[in-house]
């Protein structure tokens, strides 16, 4: 499947994924994070049972401390 | 346009801003200069010295509340914007309450665990409220890597996404005022787009 990964198109051989999945094959290590898939954000207990699907358009971006 | 019809126009609005630190301070201080109407204020904490490197409060405030050494601050400078404060520690359980009524929410946190649990709260109970969060800004210099980005119509981030505080970077006035004042810059930049949407919209009724 090809999705939309920080407005960069990407392709996954699985037809469908699992949020915690796609932060696994992507190697995405750094914990503080924000998800949210199609504008709709996703917490972070819901990584595990949110699949993404075929042309979802998925942001991340990574939080980091300091203010 | 000139600055006082700008000024005149961003009076109409209210911003919530979590947070009176580095980044709030300096955030309150540009939306105040700017002629904004109201700002919502947020904060805990009471000053102290090592604040002094980035923060916009003076040495003989420190001790006192933030919330209350920024409203004498922002009054000082214009005294036209209304500065609410709250001496509140923010949780998922007072947010919506204390920004209710405010048209955009900034994030202006130190720990990235009360910018995610801001972003959750806001982004789930506050729907279509715009959030303007600060990632990526400890340490100096890198000009060049810090960067604006909208998520979508409801977020958006300014800074590196990259430098974490540690104890060898620190965060430092140059670089927390610069992302603070470009967290105001996309305040101003979407009040002012609502002026080209109510000129486009009155067009249309008298069509």
């Amino acid at each position: 499947m090809k999705i939309l990964l920080n407005n960069r198109e990407e392709e996954f051989p699985q037809e469908i994924l699992s949020v915690s999945e796609m932060i696994r094959v992507k190697k995405f290590s750094f914990r503080m994070r924000i998800i949210k898939i199609n504008d709709v954000l996703i917490s972070k207990e819901k990584y595990d049972t949110t699949i993404i699907h075929n042309g979802d358009n998925v942001q991340m971006l990574y939080l980091m401390s300091g203010g | 346009m000139r600055f006082s019809e700008i000024k005149n126009h961003l009076a109409q609005f209210r911003v919530g801003i979590a947070g009176a630190g580095g980044l709030g301070s300096n955030c309150a201080v540009a939306l105040v200069r700017s002629g904004i109407g109201a700002i919502v204020i947020a904060d805990y904490d009471i000053i102290e010295e090592g604040n002094l490197n980035r923060q916009y409060f003076f040495s003989d405030q420190v001790g006192m509340m933030k919330t209350t050494a920024l409203k004498e601050n922002l009054n000082r400078i214009n005294s036209d914007t209304c500065v609410l404060i709250h001496q509140e520690k923010l949780d998922n359980t007072n947010i919506t309450e204390i920004f209710s009524g405010c048209d955009i929410i900034v994030e202006a946190f130190d720990s990235a665990e009360m910018k995610e649990m801001l972003i959750e709260t806001v982004q789930t109970r506050m729907p279509g409220i715009p959030l303007v969060i600060a990632s990526g800004l400890a340490g100096w210099g890198k000009n060049d890597i810090i960067r604006y980005r909208k998520i979508d119509d409801t977020l958006y981030i300014c800074g590196d996404e990259l430098s974490d505080v540690t104890d060898d970077l620190p965060p430092m006035a140059p670089r927390v005022g610069i992302v603070a004042n470009m967290q105001a810059n996309v305040v101003v930049e979407i009040l002012m787009d609502k002026m080209k949407q109510a000129v486009q919209e009155n067009e249309n009724t008298i069509k």
